[in-house]
């Protein structure tokens, strides 16, 4: 289901192989981030504990949008379960760089990637 | 010599719109195009922590960015009322995400980003400077 959105963030999710896909397009930043926020505690809470993030067509990620994005991870990490990244824009993964970010999270070129680096672990 | 100031009422709506100035004098002071992301995540940072300073303790005072360029520099100074680490609400403290969100962790995304970060603190505020080396022509003045 396509999830409307500001124009500044747009988010969708599926399913795909047992995994939830989380399409991100826009920005996460300060103002937009909750929204994100709201929606991976949702999913988790539906009991979706494996989730892929798809950041491709993320224009902006700061500080904040990590810090959902690390909350996102251990949530799921309480029910045993992952969170990892679609991320091949450089812009994007400079501030995971920066951080140390990408040691944490798995980040992967394609969704079709991270899903079966995840299923190869089952 | 000061080129352009802004300031804003201290909501996160206004960050982008800090950032999307930021970024704009920034080309016209002439920072190269390669440095322009590191700018708007930069200015971005400063102004989302100035923004969570304010809206625990001072809702009312407007945030306040200061764009110049001087000596082959463009710097940014990101100034607010209180200090840089509040206790605030919202994802960027969200007990989960516990470091990264932090508000610590912000400024060492921009000790990454500016090599040249200075962070001073008064009973005025505190203020965030950061700075870029500006490209050849544009810094020498010719016109763009």
């Amino acid at each position: 289901m396509a999830l409307e959105g500001p124009v500044e963030l747009k988010l969708d999710h599926y399913n795909k192989d047992g995994i939830e896909i989380v399409d991100v397009g826009g920005e996460i930043d300060v103002y937009t981030a909750p929204r994100l926020r709201e929606l991976l505690i949702e999913l988790v809470t539906q009991g979706h504990y494996r989730l892929v993030v798809n950041m491709e067509k993320v224009e902006f990620l700061d500080s904040t949008g990590l810090g959902v994005l690390v909350g996102g991870l251990k949530r799921v990490r309480a029910h045993d379960g992952s969170l990892d990244l679609v991320c091949t824009q450089e812009r994007i993964l400079k501030i995971f760089r920066i951080t140390g970010l990408t040691k944490v999270f798995g980040i992967y070129e394609t969704v079709d990637k991270a899903i079966e680096e995840r299923k190869s672990e089952r | 010599m000061t080129t352009v100031q802004v300031s804003f009422t201290p909501l996160p709506a206004h960050v982008r719109t800090a950032r999307l100035i930021a970024v704009a004098v920034a080309r016209r002071s002439g920072v190269d195009e390669s440095l322009l992301d590191e700018v708007r995540l930069a200015v971005g940072e400063a102004c989302s922590r100035a923004v969570e300073a304010h809206r625990e303790q001072y809702p009312g005072e407007p945030v306040r960015v200061a764009f110049d360029s001087h000596d082959g520099r463009f710097e940014i100074e990101v100034a607010n009322a209180g200090l840089v680490a509040p206790s605030g609400s919202g994802p960027a403290s969200d007990p989960v995400a516990g470091a990264a969100a932090a508000p610590g962790f912000s400024l060492a995304v921009i000790a990454g980003l500016a090599d040249d970060v200075r962070i001073s603190e008064s009973p005025a505020g505190t203020r965030v400077t950061m700075s870029w080396p500006l490209s050849g022509s544009l810094a020498a003045g010719s016109p763009a």
